[in-house]
């Protein structure tokens, strides 16, 4: 088997890897469901309904699509300065932290400032999070795949303990949660019926301006440097270190804002269920936008329509929810492959 | 021909997409001869040399060993029928001993034991029968570059090879090294062993050789004996035409550009500065000699702004040079030509117009408001840039990958040069170009020289330091000879200061010729 | 201090060092020779919990306890399969496959799980592997419960250690395996397929990883719970790093990780009041990544580890 790279890719072709690889994980997933013993068609139209069908569907398919934005960008600009951020799980809750901190009454300003007051405590505590990994990646060489990791238990494990401690609100009734966050910083909502909330402005805002840096200033230039080939970038003069520093910063923060709107938007206080796992997910929907910031959004409603989709779907069929979590690994997967075949060619012999 | 050739091409043709890499090639290899295989980059030495280890298939074509056809796509089959490769890149890995890498392949991966013992007499016997003296303990990371060719050698030979494929093998030695080198290879064949010696080097062909077959874009295109054939007529059926390399027009030098006084960088290792002094002025080109991993990138690394922490002084145009900053030494006036084009000279995955500004994209001309990129000021550069430096490409928004070697090349020259700088660090320039594109990046040189640049030029090549350079210096171990206009040392002299025998090396002991 | 001393000395504390210390001895070893062979196996928390999930599931079933072992082996292996086939046939990136070997090896086995036992309100149990006093040896004092008193597969994962070390060190496949983890070009030079060896090894590394995981529900506890891998395999990767990719040193690194978290089981009862009991369970971590940081200095990364091979392709 030889790989050669193709000598032109179209536009087209490379447009089309994220929906190749999407056509893909559903067959595979169909596998799974005619395992169920349900009927495939059947199964994928009650999550296209459950996920589109209603004005109380698409309101929590958006919603749910918040913290998806959040970290697929997080994800989007690590890797693209090759730096594994794999810890947008632990920077979403450090972000809710410091939501919490600031947030419960600590500090109280009028709306208009308390909530980018929060979103900025929230950016900086998830890029503080990042301080660690970084700087261990950058000057001792240490793989920031498994430090970024090993700190999602850790925080999450200081989180229990706050919310189980110090920081339990006496009025949850035994419920290991923190106070509410104030009035003034908590994000309105949008519609009249419905949870869907300012958060979504916040992260459509987000994903226009990370792709404004990515595509038109030096800043967005020295990362993709960086990611493509660090030691050609440092000949021309970037500081590699400072670079992938800066990206990881912006990265965390981006995951820590995730933790602010979850928590001061949605949910109002801080849980340990907060997030089942948007940091990981945040990994999908950034390989299906092939890291492409504006492509990070509708590639952030897809996956949240297969959660809220799969939901729906596995209390009318009995097929577990664990279907979504599948979906999203094969996802990852497939979109490498499909990728890699919109730019090489396999051919069978030498 | 009275005994059948122990190797045989016939007919071999290799395709890739539209470009033929082999077209129709025969060749034969006798017994006990030295067979040259002269081309220059990119005619497709390698290529043929892959198809009959099997790394690609040939599409038509067959390679008959002692008569009988060589299994296609199967490197175990060539070993098996008794070829062994010397590669010009070595393929041995750095933190295992010369003795693992030798038996590696060479018993059965099932089996639960090795048998150590066996290896070790039979490699014992191999150095003392061919005398290519190195320990097998000694993990390879610590050997030179001599004596890795050797555990190359040796390795071929573990495994019975009757037919040995030497490609470019004296790219990395020194001229004393590599007559130790002729000299094995005499042994060797005095065994009756096959040779085929690929190299771009005529000196070094008429010298070893006993025939010399000539390979152009792919195919064959003339079988001489080496006894009959000439210097000039090599070089023509090479090239195709009649070979034209730049030479220097007599200029005198002008004032002092570049002055580097005492540069040490502290420890002892090989690649360590130890107390460098050099002055280059304008109108003329300095040479490096030496063997890869004696400081020069050290050296090269400084000047191009990678590297900070070194004792002495460096002074450009009469200023401190900025050390560690390689924008503002750009800005200061040096153009730079980095060693390997695809790992520092270009981001092969950004646009041309992209790799064009890398060097300078906060200057004004570049950047707006201090951070964002003028993508229309930086298109137009690029397109004039393209047109000077004549880049074969689409246009700026091309991806840089698709360019051939020498185009990427071309677009280096256009960031180094465009801004006329007063100093050019050129480190290999012309490593991997064709003869087409060698002549270019030459002439690009020379002008730069007319115009009144101070050039520091590095290269392992002497033929190219011989024609090219004003003055020449030799670096070993991390120290710098001094630069003496060219050609007041013999190349003899010069290798055995490659070698570590100081500037004051009696010449005599090296029993070379002037390969000119 | 000194309750710490006690609990150091009774054979109590060294028995469940032992006991906990097989996961990580498997899941170490798994990533070294996937390491050794140049690919990182970031697949290993999700392959852990295939085989933690398969291992129980064939016993449950009906099925033997080794027989079970061996199913969750090759249920390792297929996804070592996946893994090599993305990482080494098609040259991607070992981190991003790694991580999304793990999300999609995790959630099939919990899909599985629910898929089998839709009902299930409290996870059913199995009769797990039972402690086996080895005769004589077992009786010494302390030395004997600790080390002579383990279920089989903790035997089986100290024999391990030597056999992994034999091979790699002392067998001709064994070189083929660090050749290509040091220059794969250099190994098909000589005619070895670079390929097939890095298959082979990540394959055989999954597999001891999915053991691993088995040993979890197999024999240290006798169900299976959701997220009860808990970063174990993320440790074992920093492990490796610790371990400079040497079996006896992955050895020694597993019995210090083990002995942690069997002290601190043990601190939680005396000291639970004065320390919250998340600070303890966040010591593993803690620790994994100071053990990257005090080895960074040192180590020697396996020259061709995250670089792809391709035929004919000069690096």
């Amino acid at each position: 088997m030889v790989i050669e790279p193709r000598e032109t890719v179209s536009v087209w072709r490379a447009g089309l890897a994220p929906v190749w690889a999407i056509l893909a994980s559903l067959v595979i997933c169909a596998v799974l469901i005619s395992w169920a013993g349900a009927s495939i068609p059947k199964a994928y139209s009650l999550l296209f309904k459950g996920a589109f069908g209603s004005a109380f569907a698409l309101n929590e398919t958006l919603t749910r699509s918040i913290p998806l934005i959040f970290t697929g960008l997080a994800v989007s600009v690590a890797f693209r300065a090759k730096f594994y951020n794999i810890g947008a799980e632990g920077q979403l809750y450090a972000g809710a932290l410091a939501a919490t901190f600031f947030g419960t009454g600590l500090v109280t300003l009028p709306p208009a400032l308390m909530v980018p007051f929060l979103v900025v405590m929230g950016a900086l505590a998830g890029g503080a999070l990042l301080i660690v990994p970084v700087l261990l990646k950058t000057h001792l060489k240490v793989d920031e795949v498994v430090t970024t990791l090993l700190l999602n238990f850790v925080v999450l494990l200081v989180v229990s303990y706050l919310i189980e401690g110090p920081w339990k609100d006496p009025a949850s009734l035994g419920w290991p949660q923190a106070a509410s966050i104030i009035d003034e910083g908590v994000l309105p909502t949008l519609l009249a019926k419905g949870r869907l909330h300012f958060g979504l402005i916040v992260a459509l805002f987000m994903a226009v301006i990370i792709w404004l840096m990515m595509r038109f200033t030096v800043q967005g230039y020295e990362i993709r440097a960086v990611g493509h080939n660090a030691r050609a970038a440092e000949f021309s003069g970037i500081r590699v270190n400072r670079t992938v520093i800066v990206t990881a910063m912006i990265s965390g923060g981006l995951a820590g804002m995730a933790g602010v709107s979850e928590t001061a938007g949605l949910k109002g206080y801080l849980t340990l269920d907060l997030s089942p796992g948007f940091g990981y997910t945040g990994i999908a929907v950034a390989m299906l936008a092939q890291l492409n910031p504006l492509a990070v959004v509708p590639a952030a409603i897809f996956l949240s329509a297969v959660y809220v989709g799969a939901d729906a779907m596995s209390r009318a069929v009995n097929i577990p929810t664990y279907i979504a979590d599948v979906l999203v690994g094969v996802s990852i997967l497939a979109v490498l492959c499909s990728v890699m075949l919109s730019q090489y060619r396999i051919r069978w012999r030498a | 021909m009275s005994n059948p050739p122990v190797l045989e091409f016939r007919g071999v043709t290799k395709r890739f997409g539209t470009l033929t890499a082999n077209d129709d090639v025969s060749l034969t290899l006798q017994q006990g001869e030295v067979l040259a295989l002269l081309g220059e980059n990119g005619a497709g030495k390698t290529t043929l040399m892959n198809i009959l280890f099997g790394h690609y298939q040939a599409d038509e074509g067959d390679i008959l060993v002692d008569g009988e056809v060589l299994p296609s796509g199967s490197t175990q089959a060539a070993i098996n029928a008794g070829i062994g490769m010397v590669h010009q890149h070595f393929t041995l890995a750095d933190n295992l001993t010369v003795l693992e890498n030798i038996t590696l392949g060479t018993e059965s991966l099932w089996s639960w034991r090795q048998d150590e013992a066996r290896s070790r007499k039979k490699l014992a016997g191999m150095i003392s029968d061919y005398g290519l003296v190195v320990d097998p303990d000694t993990m390879v990371s610590e050997l030179s570059v001599g004596e890795r060719q050797r555990v190359e050698i040796l390795k071929a030979l573990y495994r019975d090879a009757r037919i040995l494929i030497l490609d470019e093998p004296t790219a990395v030695l020194t001229p004393q090294e590599s007559e130790r080198l002729f000299a094995t290879l005499k042994s060797i064949t005095a065994k009756g062993l096959a040779i085929i010696f690929i190299s771009h080097k005529l000196h070094e062909i008429l010298a070893v050789s006993n025939r010399i077959a000539v390979l152009r874009r792919g195919a064959i295109v003339g079988t001489l004996e080496t006894a009959s054939s000439r210097r000039e007529q090599l070089a023509e059926l090479m090239v195709g035409r009649t070979v034209t390399r730049p030479k220097l027009s007599a200029i005198e030098p002008g004032k002092l550009v570049l002055d580097i006084s005492d540069v040490s960088t502290g420890g002892t290792g090989a690649t360590e500065l130890k107390e460098i002094d050099l002055s280059l002025y304008r109108h003329e080109i300095v040479g490096i000699a030496g063997v890869a991993g004696n400081g020069q990138g050290t050296l090269a690394d400084i000047l191009s702004g990678l590297r900070t922490g070194f004792s002495g002084t460096i002074q450009l145009n009469g200023q401190m040079l900025d050390a560690g900053n390689p924008r503002a030494i750009v800005a200061s006036g040096v153009g730079r030509i980095p060693e390997d084009r695809h790992a520092r000279g270009v981001v092969a995955d950004m646009d041309i117009w992209e790799n064009l500004i890398s060097e300078d994209i906060r200057s004004d001309e570049i950047c707006r408001a201090g951070f964002i990129i003028n993508g229309a000021s930086a298109r137009a550069r690029a397109e004039r840039q393209i047109e000077d430096f004549d880049v074969r490409c689409k246009g700026p928004d091309a991806e840089t990958r698709l360019l051939s070697g020498g185009n990427m090349q071309k677009l280096i020259l256009a960031r180094a040069l465009s801004n006329t700088p007063s100093f050019i660090l050129a480190n290999q320039p012309v490593r991997g170009l064709d003869e087409g594109a060698i002549a270019y990046v030459q002439e690009q040189l020379l002008e730069a020289r007319q115009r009144g640049a101070a050039i520091l030029l590095i290269s392992e090549d002497l033929d190219e330091l011989m024609t090219l350079t004003d003055r020449m210096a030799v670096m070993s171990h991390g120290t710098l000879s001094s630069a003496l206009p060219t050609g007041e040392r013999s190349i003899a002299e010069i290798g055995l200061m490659m070698a570590g025998h100081g500037d004051h090396a009696d010449a005599s002991t090296g029993s070379l010729s002037n390969g000119h | 201090m000194s309750d710490f001393l006690d609990i150091l000395l009774t054979a109590g504390f060294w028995a469940a060092t032992i006991r906990i210390v097989s996961p990580l001895i498997f899941g170490t070893l798994g990533e070294l020779i996937c390491e050794r062979a140049g690919v990182l196996n970031l697949g290993i928390e999700g392959i852990m919990t295939v085989g933690a999930m398969s291992g129980w599931m064939w016993v449950y079933q009906g099925g033997d306890l080794w027989t079970g072992v061996m199913f969750a082996a090759c249920m390792g292996a297929v996804f070592g399969l996946l893994h090599a086939v993305f990482t080494v046939h098609l040259g991607l990136s070992q981190h991003v496959t790694g991580i999304g070997i793990t999300l999609f090896a995790s959630s099939l086995s919990y899909f599985v799980y629910r898929m089998l036992l839709p009902d299930a309100t409290t996870p059913p149990k199995i009769v797990p592997f039972q402690p086996i006093a080895i005769p004589w040896l077992s009786d010494l004092p302390i030395i004997g419960e600790a080390l002579f008193t383990q279920s089989a597969l903790t035997y089986l994962a100290l024999l391990v250690v030597p056999m992994v070390w034999y091979v790699l060190f002392r067998t001709p496949v064994g070189l083929a395996v660090r050749m290509s983890g040091e220059n794969p070009v250099a190994v098909e030079a000589q005619g070895i397929n670079v390929l097939a060896v890095r298959t082979g090894a990540v394959m055989v590394g999954s597999a001891f990883m999915a053991v691993g995981g088995a040993f979890i529900t197999m024999s240290w506890f006798d169900a299976f719970y959701f997220g009860m891998v808990n970063g174990r395999g993320w440790i074992c990767v920093a492990l490796v790093i610790f371990a400079s990719w040497r079996p006896g040193r992955a050895l020694l690194g597993a019995l210090l990780f083990a002995g942690l978290e069997a002290i601190q089981v043990r601190a939680q009862q005396s000291a639970g009041a004065f320390i919250p009991y998340q600070f303890f369970l966040m010591l593993p971590y803690v620790m994994s990544i100071l053990a990257m940081i005090v080895m960074a200095r040192k180590t020697k990364y396996p020259q061709a580890l995250l670089v792809p091979f391709r035929r004919g392709e000069r690096v």
